[in-house]
């Protein structure tokens, strides 16, 4: 049986190696989050614009990053850039433009799933008013396909924020790399890697609960 | 771009004269090629996917059916809230971390699995984490049934047992086939997180053999391929599934009439 021993667990090792790859993985999130929306909204309106190459271009670059796994478009990324920049730059950036680009794809499929399920009666009302596709967009469509999509923002954030534990494969350092450090470096790996096991389930089974809370909350009632 | 790198002799780095040494030489240790150790890779990405999609879809049907059991069987609510805790954990835990508890912890719990190879223990994780993606696929299609079918066959005098084993899984798995199909894809992708505990399947190929040839783009191209052609391969042999067990004109009169 498991002979587990938590004491060298205090605060001094949870902030100098745990904390600063939590603070890391959070801000991954955060920002892929925010530039994955970004992104994935103009890709989306790409989609839809009825514009042969924009549906085109926009089409391909979504269903390309969703037919490879995730942990190929990391390495491809860490190949890539430098490459082209004509510098290496770090794995925490380079992790932080690939989770963009590669969430803006996943993005993009909830936000077009969000503008079609905004009736056409709203935008045929707002094109009676003498708006224009713009206007259309982003006084009507967007703000009710936004409400109605939040509950699907949440639950792909929360598969973002697991997703990030993948950044592994180029090193860098994030909850997952504090806790394998922390196993290696005292030889206990089974704790370590038990007690990450807990730390993720903890931070991500509370954002499921508070999804759903927020789902009954922001829902229009139809 | 430099695609001879792909006949080039793993150990020398020399071109070898056979591209396919090891493939035409079964037996013979004949020095291999990096197309040899690719194709190989991908024969340990196809052996994973296979083995934990096995193990996916027997736990995720016996989960998600579990999820659906009405209260007022015998034990139903255990049963019911054990598969609802399983579907928990299974998702809310990433996949990477799964592979390496069952990399470095449950062989130690159960000393049985100390001699398990990686490649299971991976399996098993991949397993069980999709599991609880299926068993949630798996509820939603019987959710999906209308509750008249279920009715109608305790109606007919079958068992609980029988009732999901001839009216309702039968129905309910017809009805999931695309969101298991999407399930199944995502299965082949997440094979790559067997990197991690050095499993030789294509992303450690990828890493490995760019580090030995510096020609990743290469590398890269040629895996990623091959992980989109299992992929496109996968949907292929659903949609053939999906076509050759179609009840004839009931695919409409499926869905509940809420």
């Amino acid at each position: 049986m498991l002979n587990l021993d938590l004491s060298i667990y205090n605060w001094e090792l949870f902030s100098s190696y745990i904390l600063k790859g939590l603070l890391f993985s959070v801000q991954l999130t955060v920002v892929a989050t925010i530039g994955g929306i970004f992104f994935g909204t103009i890709l989306a309106l790409m989609r839809l614009s009825g514009k042969p190459v924009l549906v085109y271009v926009a089409t391909i670059y979504v269903n390309t990053m969703r037919s490879i796994p995730l942990v190929m478009v990391i390495l491809w990324f860490y190949l890539l850039i430098p490459i082209l920049i004509g510098t290496p730059i770090g794995a925490d950036l380079s992790a932080t433009i690939t989770f963009i680009a590669f969430e803006a794809a996943f993005f993009c499929e909830i936000v077009r799933a969000g503008i079609k399920s905004v009736g056409t009666g709203q935008t045929y009302a707002a094109e009676a008013l003498g708006m224009n596709y713009s206007q259309t967009m982003s006084l009507i469509v967007l703000p009710q396909a936004f409400r109605n999509m939040i509950p699907i923002f949440m639950t792909q954030t929360i598969v973002l924020f697991q997703d990030t534990s993948l950044v592994y494969a180029i090193g860098a350092y994030d909850l997952l790399k504090g806790f394998d450090i922390v196993g290696k470096n005292f030889g206990r790996p089974i704790e370590a890697y038990l007690l990450a096991a807990v730390t993720y389930f903890l931070i991500c089974f509370s954002l499921s609960k508070f999804a759903l809370w927020v789902q009954s909350k922001v829902a229009i009632i139809k | 771009m430099d695609w001879g790198v792909f006949c080039k002799d793993t150990i020398t780095g020399e071109a070898s004269e056979h591209c396919l040494s090891s493939i035409f030489q079964f037996g013979k240790d004949a020095d291999p090629t990096y197309l040899d150790w690719l194709l190989k890779a991908w024969g340990w990405t196809l052996l994973v996917a296979v083995l934990s999609l096995f193990i996916a879809l027997v736990l995720g049907t016996i989960m998600g059916t579990l999820r659906t059991i009405p209260a007022n069987v015998k034990g139903g609510k255990w049963l019911a809230g054990f598969a609802t805790a399983w579907v928990e954990v299974f998702r809310n835990i990433p996949v990477l971390v799964q592979v390496f508890v069952w990399y470095h912890v449950v062989p130690n719990i159960f000393p049985i699995m100390k001699g398990l190879p990686a490649y299971w223990l991976v399996c098993f994780a991949l397993g069980f984490y999709s599991s609880a993606r299926m068993a949630e696929q798996v509820r939603a299609g019987i959710q999906s049934l209308s509750s008249g079918q279920r009715m109608a066959a305790l109606a007919l005098g079958l068992s609980t047992y029988q009732s999901y084993r001839y009216v309702i899984l039968p129905t309910a798995f017809r009805i999931i086939i695309p969101p298991l199909t999407s399930e199944c894809m995502n299965l082949i992708k997440n094979t790559s997180v067997a990197f991690a505990v050095s499993v030789p399947e294509l992303t450690l190929f990828a890493m490995q053999a760019q580090e030995e040839t510096s020609r990743g783009v290469e590398i890269y191209l040629a895996v990623t391929l091959l992980y989109a052609f299992s992929a496109f391969g996968v949907n292929r042999v659903m949609t053939l599934i999906e076509k050759r067990v179609a009840i004839p004109g009931a695919r409409s009169n499926l869905l509940a009439i809420h």
